[in-house]
């Protein structure tokens, strides 16, 4: 079966939304399609708590929304990006205004804005602490006043076709039914998140297990920078629920087992009584979580079953500002860890939390792919470099959603037309791997979730928030292994109809590939910059490492290989960066 | 406290026979364990042919909509614990087709969610670079909750008048054009009067209130449409009585 669109958006999540709108917006005659393995209202734009920045305040500036986002990277992001990224922001987010987001708001009615973790200025435009939810609410409801976008809810995609270059479209199979399509379109946009699950303990839904990142990967194209892992310094223990920075930004401490307010110890300031901006508790995420590692190893923590942690204390804040700013935050408290933020302190710890790197685009959303487009977490752009700043990846999606979306409508616009009898046999093929993928293994000895643990596992020990060489050389001699165990992983069930099992085989799959490509840059950058620290490379070089690394297979898909591209400067020479002092 | 509890699985698929059959399976009792972390134990461990949907384990995607031991729950938001010493009994959603195992077909929801426009209408859309709609704190307020939906249908499935009359809006569809309704930068409520006054729409509604019980996000669905009633009843009255311009 063949279905045919112009454009076709992978992922119906902030980025993926938002991409779709700026197709339909840009050229309604293109015919857009959003193919998405989950309902959009279900993606993981939706966990997203503590807001989205763009400037909006009188004693603000885009130049310092720029500048925190280039000190907070470690002078790794693109700066020709970040300067598009703060000028566009706070025009998509009143965009969002208008389509009826319910952004909380001053007395006056305008737009109100918080502190957030590694920005000067108060410039994160919040929903309370669902701002994911509502953004990604906003977005879906405001699609479905375009009839002309047409949706393929849960089909999953399998593999990007692509021929001599360029892009043609997708095999994907419809989860209900288990029919295979081949769906072919002139432009297609990866818009399908992040790759949390491959490590342990993470923040991420189930969903986000690196799909997209995969496909590209796989169909060609370089993955960037996939060695920045960011760890999110505050994840509830036993189930790595996020607690928003939006609980530090509007005045939360964290203590160790002591009670002390360590941070104080790593640089990042003195100890106020009130939140002090780049300082302490509103430090960027990749300092905040080294600095538990360190507490850990002065035995400065808190033993549990679940780890070791540290306490977020809010008790000052009093249950007023609680219920009216993070009422989601007493809510996963009290649902979750069974206290009560108004009076018990919090359990947290570090959990893996964002991919910086991804799919590589230029600053339109253009892999080099032809006619492949990528634009959100996973895409790399790159404005987020070695570290991503709270609350800037919300307006990312909607930026480059937006550009991928008129750059796609501009290439399918001009590039429509034939498609090569190559690319339908290539669908065919597919769709005959995906049957026997279906009905393969009935003596296969392992189990997914084994892989997958064991994956998860090896991922941590090795790229966890300190590497070296050893650890990671392991954990890519481990990968190899599992890549070679999943030949054998067996799947109990063989039914068309909703077949989850089928699909956690093909995203374990992409993980491992996933995984792969970041050990791999990860072992390739000798030195410690943002989220990648090295204890054999405790400095940043920039003579040798101010650049994005590439990761790409080698065209017969037995090797890899890492190249470097520099880092676009264009009014930050690269510096030291400086919180609390 | 036993260390195991019982999960009675009602599984339903299509290519092996017609009626469901109720499948049991021990898991863990830990502390902590919501009812979907039995299920993804046994997908994990016990059996890799149990279907059902979950993504965030949060409560915020509404994806692991089921019934447990009869009522409508998310089961990423529901323990274990608090069911001991079992057994628990876990079905597909009540008031949908079936698809697979606990997998149901929302679909009609799908479909029913645009024909009440949810979204901003204006007469005129102000150009972006004006600025933001002012909307006080108090005007958010009026609509707040109703926006706070997360589309988990645990509301149709609670709701009786769903049940026996399958052209009802429904719930959620309804609370979310008033949602719109309410807030202050839309001025669509015209448009979205024909469907919600329509008999598939509020009139059909008996007020069993079940929706707000059953909605794991505190919105209150009945008072949605209870408060629609009243504008509809008077918008009636105003049409029978003045002039179509003054209306």
């Amino acid at each position: 079966m063949t279905a045919s669109h112009d454009v076709l958006v992978i992922g119906g999540g902030g980025a993926g939304l938002r991409a779709a709108i700026a197709v339909a917006e840009t050229n309604p005659r293109l015919r857009v399609a959003i193919v998405s393995k989950v309902y959009p209202m279900r993606s993981h734009t939706v966990s997203a708590e503590g807001g989205a920045a763009g400037v909006a305040a009188d004693d603000d500036s885009l130049d310092e929304h720029a500048y925190d986002t280039v000190s907070g990277s470690d002078w790794l992001c693109d700066q020709d990006a970040v300067e598009a990224f703060v000028h566009e922001a706070p025009r998509e987010l009143l965009r969002l205004e208008h389509w009826g987001c319910p952004w909380s708001r001053q007395p006056d009615g305008h737009i109100a804005v918080r502190a957030f973790g590694g920005m000067k200025k108060k410039r994160t435009w919040f929903a309370a602490d669902r701002t994911g939810f509502h953004m990604l609410h906003t977005l879906f409801q405001t699609v479905l006043s375009f009839p002309e976008i047409v949706r393929y809810d849960e089909w999953y995609v399998t593999k990007l076709l692509v021929d001599d270059g360029r892009t043609y479209g997708v095999v994907a199979i419809d989860l209900a039914t288990g029919r295979t399509e081949t769906i072919t379109a002139s432009a297609v946009i990866v818009c399908t998140g992040g790759c949390g699950r491959v490590y342990p303990f993470t923040t991420n839904a189930n969903i986000k297990t690196g799909d997209g990142m995969a496909l590209a990967y796989r169909a060609g194209a370089p993955l960037k920078d996939m060695e920045f892992v960011q760890y999110h310094p505050t994840g509830l223990p036993f189930t790595g629920i996020l607690i928003t920075e939006a609980a530090r930004a509007e005045g939360g401490w964290l203590l160790n087992k002591d009670g002390y307010r360590y941070l104080q110890d790593y640089d990042l300031g003195k100890p106020e009584p009130t939140p002090v901006m780049r300082s302490m508790e509103l430090g960027p995420r990749d300092r905040l979580s080294q600095a538990f590692v360190h507490e850990q190893a002065k035995g400065r923590t808190i033993d549990t079953p679940y780890g070791p942690i540290v306490h977020l204390d809010l008790r000052h804040l009093g249950a007023e500002l609680i219920d009216a700013k993070l009422p989601f935050v007493r809510e996963l408290c009290s649902k979750y860890q069974n206290i009560d933020p108004v009076t018990e302190l919090v359990p947290v710890r570090p959990v893996v939390h964002y991919m910086m790197g991804g799919i590589h685009t230029d600053i339109h959303g253009a892999t080099p792919i032809q006619g492949l487009f990528a634009a959100g977490e996973v895409a790399c752009v790159s404005i987020n470099g070695a570290n991503r700043l709270g609350s800037n990846s919300l307006p990312e999606c909607l930026v480059f959603g937006a550009r991928a979306g008129r750059a796609a409508a501009l290439f399918a616009g001009l590039y429509g037309g034939r498609i090569p009898p190559a690319v339908m046999a290539q669908g065919r093929d597919e769709e005959d791997r995906l049957e026997r993928e279906l009905t393969r293994h009935l003596d296969g000895r392992e189990r997914i979730a084994d892989i997958r643990t064991e994956m998860q596992i090896t991922m941590e020990n090795g790229s966890g928030i300190y590497r070296d060489r050893d650890s990671m050389v392991k954990a890519f001699d481990e990968l190899q292994e599992l890549q070679a165990r999943f030949a054998d992983a067996a799947i109990d069930d063989h039914s068309r109809t909703f077949n989850t099992e089928l699909v956690a085989l093909l995203e374990l799959s992409f993980m491992l590939d996933v995984a792969e490509s970041i050990i791999t840059c990860a072992l390739h950058r000798e030195e410690s910059r943002g989220a990648h620290q090295r204890t054999d490379f405790p400095a940043r070089d920039d003579e040798r490492f101010l650049a994005h690394s590439l990761v790409q297979r080698e065209p017969d898909r037995a090797g890899r290989r890492v190249r470097y591209l520099p880092v676009t400067i264009t009014r930050w020479p690269p510096g030291e960066r400086v919180y609390g002092r | 406290m036993a260390d195991e509890i019982t999960l009675e699985v009602v599984r339903y698929r299509p290519e092996l026979r017609i009626e469901p059959v109720v499948q049991s399976y021990q898991v863990p009792l830990r502390e902590h364990w919501a009812i979907l972390d039995g299920l993804t134990y046994i997908k994990d461990h016990l059996d890799g042919t149990l279907s059902f949907r979950w993504s965030c384990r949060m409560g915020i995607c509404g994806s692991c909509g089921m019934t447990v031991n009869g009522d409508p729950q998310l089961t990423c938001a529901t323990f274990l614990t608090d069911y001991a010493p079992g057994p628990v009994r876990v079905e597909p959603l009540r008031n949908f087709p079936v698809i697979r195992d606990l997998v149901v077909d929302i679909g009609d929801f799908m479909d029913k969610l645009p024909t009440v426009k949810p979204w901003v209408i204006r007469d005129v859309d102000s150009p972006v670079e004006e600025g933001e709609y002012l909307q006080t704190p108090e005007e958010l307020d009026e609509y707040k909750q109703f926006s706070m939906c997360i589309n988990c249908m645990l509301c149709y499935s609670a709701c009786p008048v769903y049940a026996l009359e399958p052209h009802f809006l429904g719930p959620a569809a309804i609370a979310l054009a008033q949602r719109y309704n309410l807030d202050s930068r839309d001025e669509g409520a015209s448009e979205r009067e024909d469907i919600l006054s329509s008999p598939e729409g509020i009139w059909a509604c008996t007020f069993v209130g079940e929706c707000s019980a059953a909605c794991p996000k505190d919105v209150d669905p009945a008072a949605a449409i209870q408060r629609y009633k009243l504008t509809a009843a008077t918008q009636a009255i105003k049409n029978f009585l003045l002039p179509r311009g003054a209306r």
